[in-house]
């Protein structure tokens, strides 16, 4: 009897252990509030004429100006979008080549020289847009190594400057995404064929299928799954594609072109000191970006029965 | 499927491996033209370097580590790489270890408080505004600080923490050994596999940062190797007058370096680090990924 009483009664009371623990917790939550949550409340700037030097509270209130700005017709605006949206489309247009790549790995026969090859694709994943940017400067610059091979090969004479031609910079910035990231890409594609159930491709031999069959019939349904999910991923975020690549590669004469929508942010806010403006533009973007995840998602229950976040 | 090969499997079978390596040789190429120009005479190297190296001399690198800005910008990019990780390791390893007290109160509404913070963020504007107010600007913190307890890399610990025997910890525990005391030693050394893979994507993203050092620093002496090189490819003007400083100042600048060599040499700096890990990293980042994609 005794002991039951004892123990119903230490249920109840508080375990100070328990307290000890949320304290220890406590600093890092803090910490997580700091850097992560306090920006959120920086979103009030988007309401009000905020003056660097200023406080919020000398600001004056002016609603939803801003917002209506960015819907307003806006010459800057649409170009940003247009740039923004060709460049995400070029890279969902592009993001089935990690698939082909991953099957092609994959049908190697020798494991040494796919592991080989993988480390070598995989490679240029690791390194900054900067440097990126300083090897194709190298390379591309007028003496760099690809104008002395067009003149090798007599296809041009004048030197052609790839890096500040308007015409090509979203194909150019297109072709970069797969040199650093195809390989990268192909990892989780390859883990995803190592999962692929041996027998059936033994059961499709036996039944008589040559290997493009098998590929065709096992390895590609196989990976449609994992693709699809990507696929929808990256439509969240169709807007923000980043803008460290593309303030590496900006210059005059492509500015106009290569300008997207993050990098437009960054060029408004911390450029011109617009603060409230840019603040305005990255709810926007945000808000757009949760509608796209949502609808996204929802299209992919209805599909695939089976949400993705 | 071995012995009888048919003719299109065979024609397959080869134009895969050439295509396979011709995509290696485009993405390893520049990296290579990075280190023969690096290792070529500046004046020679002038006239095109394509397959092999044109006068070899180690001068530029003599050279680029001579310039003003680059020793103090390596020892920052050095530190921050290794403070930055050790502290994220830290904290988001311990504060992982933390979440899987069932005994703790609020646990649940904490962790998800942490995880939120992968989805929703204040963006570029607000968040610069947040760390000029708190004083971030100039100062070698904004390193380090807002990465510290990252939400990715707790679900990472997190769910190895909870694959991992319980008895342990439980028997550590009746010994008489306190919460500080079950992680560091029962814990950390058990979970060493996914801290690994932690440690080396920490060290390279803190190696590759550069953007949150253009926005908050101002001063030369708290930037990174990284920024320097930035602004080297972004201010030509900046690095000829570098040349010439370090030839009036007296400093033995050889009067035939040449801005590109400078920027190969400073952009070798900064890669080879990352290419001499590469070898070891290869084996925790296939791991990594994996269990990101599993769980995400």
């Amino acid at each position: 009897m005794k002991i039951g009483l004892d123990s119903t009664l230490r249920k109840r009371k508080i375990s100070i252990e328990g307290i000890k623990l949320t304290l220890l917790a406590l600093p890092f939550v803090i910490f997580v509030f700091v850097f992560c949550y306090l920006p959120l409340f920086g979103w009030s700037f988007a309401f009000f004429d905020y003056k660097p030097g200023l406080s919020l509270s000398q600001a004056e209130y002016v609603g939803l100006k801003y917002f209506k700005y960015i819907f307003s017709y806006n010459k800057d605006m649409i170009r940003v979008l247009k740039n923004t949206l060709a460049m995400s489309f070029m890279s969902l247009a592009t993001s089935v080549l990690p698939v082909i790549f991953a099957i092609l790995l994959n049908e190697l026969r020798n494991l040494r020289f796919k592991k080989f090859i993988q480390s070598f694709v995989t490679l240029p994943h690791f390194i900054s847009w900067v440097i990126a940017y300083s090897l194709c400067f190298a390379i591309f610059s007028t003496n760099g190594m690809y104008n002395n091979l067009m003149q090798v090969l007599n296809i041009t004479d004048k030197p052609n400057t790839v890096l500040s031609n308007s015409n090509y910079v979203w194909t150019f910035m297109t072709t970069l995404d797969i040199w650093k990231g195809l390989g990268w890409g192909t990892i989780i594609y390859l883990a995803a064929i190592a999962g692929i159930d041996a027998e059936l491709y033994e059961a499709a031999i036996i039944d008589g299928a040559g290997r493009f069959r098998c590929i065709w019939h096992i390895t590609v349904p196989n990976l449609m799954e994992t693709y699809i999910v990507l696929l929808l991923l990256s439509v969240g975020n169709l807007l923000s594609i980043g803008l460290d690549k593309y303030l590496n590669f900006k210059n005059p004469l492509n500015a106009s072109k290569i300008e997207a929508l993050d990098l437009y942010i960054y060029r408004i806010g911390l450029m011109t000191h617009d603060y409230s403006f840019a603040t305005a533009i990255g709810i926007a973007k945000s808000l757009v970006s949760i509608v796209l995840l949502f609808t996204v998602n929802k299209l992919a229950r209805k599909v695939r029965g089976e949400s993705i976040i | 499927m071995i012995g009888k090969k048919s003719f299109g499997s065979k024609l397959f079978d080869i134009s895969n491996i050439l295509i396979v390596i011709m995509f290696s040789i485009f993405c390893v190429y520049p990296f290579y033209y990075m280190l023969c120009y690096s290792l070529s005479d500046p004046v020679l190297a002038t006239k095109g370097i394509t397959l092999w190296v044109r006068g070899f001399t180690f001068n530029n690198y003599i050279n680029v580590i001579k310039l003003k800005e680059i020793p103090q910008a390596a020892l920052v990019s050095v530190t921050r790489t290794i403070l930055g990780s050790s502290v994220t390791l830290f904290c988001s390893g311990f504060f992982a270890y933390l979440m899987t007290q069932q005994k703790m109160y609020f646990r649940k509404f904490i962790y998800r408080f942490v995880i939120l913070t992968m989805y929703v963020g204040g963006g570029l504007i607000p968040t610069y505004l947040v760390m000029r107010y708190l004083g971030l600007r100039n100062n070698f913190l904004v390193y380090i600080l807002p990465g510290a307890v990252s939400a990715y890399y707790v679900i990472l610990i997190k769910t190895f923490i909870e694959q991992l025997p319980q008895s342990l910890e439980e028997s550590a525990k009746i010994e008489g050994a306190g919460i500080l005391m079950c992680w560091f030693r029962i814990i950390m050394p058990l979970s060493k596999p996914i801290l690994a893979t932690i440690v080396v994507f920490t060290m390279v993203g803190q190696w590759n940062s550069w953007f949150d050092a253009m926005i908050y620093m101002t001063r030369n002496n708290l930037k990174p190797l990284q920024l320097i090189l930035y602004e080297y490819l972004q201010e030509a003007q900046r690095l000829s007058d570098r040349i010439r400083e370090g030839i009036e100042s007296g400093v033995k600048v050889d009067v035939s370096l040449t801005p590109d060599a400078i920027r190969m040499t400073v952009t070798a700096v900064i890669t080879i680090p990352i290419l001499l890990v590469y070898p070891f990293m290869q084996r925790y980042f296939v791991k990594g990924i994996m269990i990101g994609a599993v769980k995400g």
